[in-house]
């Protein structure tokens, strides 16, 4: 009776705590640590537990991405500081292009469209959001929410090109319109304000368009500070990050001990680095090394006697999370601004509660 | 509880079948998403006196969700969205503060595998 009951213990805890990788599919995928779950467990909310168990390791940062282990939260919250990076940390980004000449092959629309996908770096925390609505259309701007940029470019024929070359870099000047041609106009006090902040494309080798002996571009743009914005409403150029997202911790467990030839197609069942072959008295045995390094393929499960040798499951609160940056914010500061972005919403309905007629 | 006409915009409404008691309301929640609703639904769900909870997208269309709180013992729903809300603000300025310190070694220059417990930094670059 007693083992039976520590039997079902141990299922009970692996149910609360590991995501199952079987053959025909994933177990115990949902969250179900809520109070009157279980009988035995209290799952009440507890700051002081949560506290407890709370951890973050960074593990490589630099300027444009990082990474980092989030462990003992739940997927609810991870998952929405990782949707907030994608699409509610606001960003600056060329929103009104006008075009007063433009002889080039790309179509107004297109190179309006690529103008606005370049990265711009400019800190979005120091920028107010520019008014939406019916008394904005006719709105310029001004020196505290719009940037302004120029593009003017004209090509021309190469005078010292050689007679006989092909290539059109010797040939023509200005024959290829690249994102450093872009240049910052300051407005009001802005030069002052930004004088070491290098406003401008993140990225200066960024081809924008090809032009040919003749045609010009004149171009004058706005950057405004918005974000994409909760069900994607505005345009993915407001999202900071290139990729924002995390996995959960794998982990293998080897049931019995696997030796010899098994031991070698176990090891190569899994992504290099995850399992290691230790000799025991001159017999090869399989170890399991860094699960961390697994990409979860399964393909052990593909071999019918080592199939039922191993466990395969990922820990549940335990996320890898990557950011890459776009460049305009370092990695950690759109992590701290996603957090924050969290906080503000909370905080936008106790306020509501607070101040209104709630009935 | 509707918004008047030429207020500004509603952030949150209430609705209430008729006869409901205070304790079964459907909060609807402007301009958010699964973002704030999931994460909030896991913190209001940890509450023991919460008998259920959870939210629906009206819309694809629509910028707004409905969160559902039914709770035990009379208690107002109002009560559990309070908590959970101040509680959600609560783990979040933990994990700020876990990051910023977890991120001050790195600022001070210190190389990052020097840290013991960065284990994993050398083999997952590999």
């Amino acid at each position: 009776m007693r083992s039976i009951m520590a039997a079902s213990m141990k299922n009970v805890e692996e149910i609360r705590t590991r995501v199952i990788l079987g053959e025909f599919g994933v177990k115990n995928t949902h969250t179900t640590d809520f109070p009157g779950n279980y009988p035995g467990y209290d799952d009440a909310w507890s700051m002081q537990k949560f506290q407890q168990n709370f951890r973050i390791d960074v593990v490589h940062l630099d300027d444009s991405s990082m990474e980092f282990d989030m462990v003992g939260i739940d997927a609810a919250i991870a998952n929405a500081f990782r949707r907030i990076l994608l699409a509610e940390v606001p960003t600056m980004a060329i929103e009104k292009v006008f075009i007063y000449n433009n002889t080039s092959i790309v179509q107004d629309e297109v190179l309006a469209h690529r103008l606005g996908l370049i990265p711009i770096r400019a800190d979005p925390r120091l920028f107010e959001y520019r008014n939406t609505g019916e008394e904005s259309a006719e709105d310029q701007g001004s020196e505290i929410d719009t940037i302004q940029l120029q593009l003017k470019v004209k090509c021309s024929r190469n005078p010292r090109a050689s007679k006989d070359s092909s290539d059109p870099r010797e040939l023509y000047l200005n024959s290829m319109v690249y994102s450093r041609d872009i240049q910052w106009v300051p407005v009001g006090n802005q030069a002052d304000v930004f004088a070491d902040c290098r406003i401008g494309p993140v990225h200066d080798d960024i081809l924008i368009a090809q032009l040919r002996p003749g045609q010009e571009l004149d171009i004058t743009m706005h950057c405004v500070k918005e974000s994409v914005g909760a069900a994607g409403k505005d345009h993915a150029k407001f999202s900071p990050v290139a990729t924002a997202s995390y996995r959960l911790l794998p982990e293998i467990t080897i049931l019995e001990p696997v030796e010899g030839e098994k031991a070698e197609r176990l090891k190569r069942c899994f992504s290099r680095g995850v399992i290691d072959l230790e000799d025991v008295d001159g017999r090869k045995v399989a170890k399991v090394v860094n699960s961390r390094l697994d990409t979860c393929s399964r393909e052990v499960l593909r071999h019918a006697d080592l199939k039922n040798l191993v466990k395969l499951g990922r820990v549940r609160d335990h996320f890898i999370f990557t950011v890459e940056s776009t460049g305009i914010l370092p990695p950690d500061v759109l992590v701290t601004e996603a957090i924050k972005v969290l906080m503000a919403k909370c905080q936008r309905f106790l306020q509501e509660l607070d101040s209104t007629d709630m009935d | 509880s509707m918004a008047e006409e030429g207020e500004k915009k509603a952030v949150l409404e209430t609705v209430q079948a008729d006869g409901a008691d205070e304790g079964c309301v459907t909060f609807v929640m402007h301009d958010e998403d699964h973002t704030l609703g999931n994460s909030l639904r896991y913190m209001i769900m940890k509450g023991v006196d919460v008998d259920f909870c959870g939210y629906t997208i009206t819309h694809p269309s629509e910028s707004k969700i409905n969160f559902r709180i039914q709770t035990r013992g009379g208690i107002p729903a109002t009560e559990p969205l309070r908590r959970g809300l101040n509680e959600l603000t609560d783990v979040c300025q933990h994990v700020l503060n876990t990051f910023q310190v977890d991120l001050l070694p790195l600022s001070c220059g210190a190389h990052l595998s020097s840290a013991g417990r960065h284990r994993s930094a050398a083999s997952s670059s590999a």
